[in-house]
């Protein structure tokens, strides 16, 4: 067996930074993600996480700095990226109006997928997803974990290299929330998809990331797998949460603006 | 995963070469937008209610006092192209406000997100809202011709009326997508949507014509492409002698204009 770390990385970033005015969102941070990982960037808000996403999807160009995302340069190749990758953004994406089977659809032929290939593909999709049964109805009327599911759908359709997931279980009550961990489990394992999700939740970075980087004030405290986290912090039984505590401080539960939690509660409020 | 396999999933229409995709793309966002308005006309429905309101109360009000030289025509035959030129603008200009919804929702990120060219989106979006515009067209040409104006119908002005609906609403979209990527926000877009139609509807020759106004307003009515919509459609309508030509090219180039500085703006709309 090939040790996973020769494998050529799936994303690559190389002293990245981006500055909003005088706030430093990212300051000079590298790191990179193994096929087949599930890479988490967890953080407290406004750490510079989502920042981070968007460069690497194409939506922001960084400042300074280099990533190479499934062999393609965000820069200079970002068509080739976005052919490539998946993403399920923080808010809400899906048409409300549609039905999840007439969403999909749409999305497929973003992707240059003709009427014919997703007439195959998307049922398989849903059913994936377990939106099956709902596949016809409209999305107005589906709980919130039908509705993030969904997104995941989306953005796997089109058999992408790397999936990318902004707070994947924001606004989601518990139950919502394991349910939709367990789809994300499955698809890494059984699909061999590799995610890249960022992540203000402890338990969910523990529960699903195979290596953990924390990021505070734009910059990367630690980066490794759970069992070197541990190594690092001299805690062999930690929870994430203490390792949480150990490298970046208690949390600052006072942080996030006006803006940040009106969000939040937005989202929330469209999922239940 | 293996290069056979990755090279199997590639949607089949890509390999059908970048131009066609293109297309593709541009059609898909067409589909889209139209399936979304059948699926709730309420707004196209409460949206003709404006047009209508206005043949019926202000058109036939004034068609009784003879106040504005209109040569053959009553005066409510010379109002009614003004008046669908001034509901495809409006209905059109509103799009902005669906667009920066679309950003709240994170719809618009997501689909920046795809191969799709921004070029190609904007393009659908401005050719999608054609289809809210027809719908005027279609209310308008009703109200009108039961309030007894008199439309002289040839396959030749028909396919004139359609050319001329889809030039409006392309150009009135491409450009409330630039003032919504430059407002961001549905409250301020909902002000400046308030603060640009009535200048533009009284600035333009949709009510009189251009030779009645006061030199000033004229040189403003020259500059505002909804003066070239209304003399398109009155030309159609009323087959008086305008130059035509003239008027596809103007709202032709404009079109171009804001589909190339939409396009430029519209990603900033994120920022």
């Amino acid at each position: 067996m090939m040790n996973a770390r020769d494998l050529k990385p799936v994303i690559q970033v190389e002293n990245f930074s981006k500055s909003f005015g005088s706030v430093k969102a990212v300051d000079n941070i590298s790191f990179q993600v193994i096929p087949g990982e599930c890479f988490g960037l967890l953080g407290p808000n406004g750490a510079g996480k989502s920042t981070t996403i968007k460069m690497l999807i194409t939506l922001l160009p960084p400042d300074a700095g280099t990533a190479i995302v499934n062999g393609f340069s965000i820069t200079s190749q970002g068509a080739h990226v976005r052919e490539s990758i998946g993403y399920v953004p923080q808010s809400l994406s899906v048409d409300g109006v549609l039905t999840g089977y007439e969403n999909l659809m749409f999305f497929g032929k973003l992707y240059g997928w003709s009427e014919k290939q997703l007439k195959d593909r998307v049922p398989l999709v849903l059913e994936l997803m377990d939106l099956k049964e709902a596949a016809h109805r409209q999305v107005a009327h589906y709980s919130g974990g039908m509705v993030r599911r969904l997104e995941i759908g989306q953005a796997i359709l089109h058999q992408p290299a790397v999936v990318f997931l902004d707070e994947p279980t924001v606004g989601l009550d518990p139950v919502a929330r394991h349910a939709l961990w367990k789809h994300i489990q499955e698809l890494r394992r059984h699909h061999l998809v590799t995610l890249f999700l960022t992540t203000h939740y402890m338990d969910e970075a523990q529960e699903l990331c195979s290596h953990i980087a924390i990021m505070n004030h734009g910059k990367i405290v630690v980066n490794g797998t759970l069992q070197e986290l541990r190594k690092i912090a001299k805690l062999p039984k930690a929870s994430m949460n203490d390792l949480f505590v150990r490298f970046v401080g208690p949390i600052d539960s006072e942080k996030g603006d006006l803006n940040n939690v009106s969000k939040i509660r937005r989202i929330a409020r469209r999922l239940s | 995963m293996s290069q056979k396999s990755a090279e199997s999933l590639v949607g089949s229409v890509r390999r059908c070469g970048p131009f066609v995709l293109y297309l593709y793309h541009v059609w898909t966002i067409i589909e889209l937008e139209t399936l979304k308005i059948f699926k709730d006309p309420t707004e196209i429905i409460s949206r003709s209610i404006q047009p209508a309101l206005w043949l019926i109360l202000f058109g036939e009000a004034f068609s009784r006092i003879h106040m504005v030289p209109t040569g053959q025509v009553s005066y409510l035959a010379f109002l009614t192209p003004g008046i669908l030129a001034q509901s495809i603008a409006f209905v059109s200009i509103f799009n902005g406000l669906a667009i920066i919804w679309e950003k709240d929702m994170g719809i618009l990120q997501k689909i920046l997100t795809t191969p799709v060219k921004r070029s190609a989106l904007v393009l659908g979006k401005m050719l999608a809202s054609t289809v809210r515009s027809f719908s005027q067209l279609i209310v308008v040409i009703i109200v009108a011709s039961t309030l007894g104006v008199h439309l002289k119908w040839s396959f030749d002005r028909v396919v004139g009326l359609l050319g001329f609906t889809i030039l409006g609403s392309v150009f009135f979209t491409g450009f409330s997508m630039i003032i919504a990527a430059l407002v961001k926000t549905r409250e301020r877009m909902m002000g400046i949507g308030q603060l640009v139609t009535m200048p533009l509807f009284f600035t333009s020759s949709a009510l009189y014509p251009i030779s009645i106004m006061p030199k000033w307003l004229q040189t403003l009515a020259k500059i505002n492409p909804l003066s070239y919509l209304v003399n398109g459609l009155r030309g159609l309508f009323l087959s008086t002698s305008y130059a035509q030509g003239t008027d596809i090219g103007i709202l032709l180039m404009v079109s171009l204009l804001v589909w190339i500085w939409g396009t430029i703006q519209y990603p900033r709309l994120l920022i």
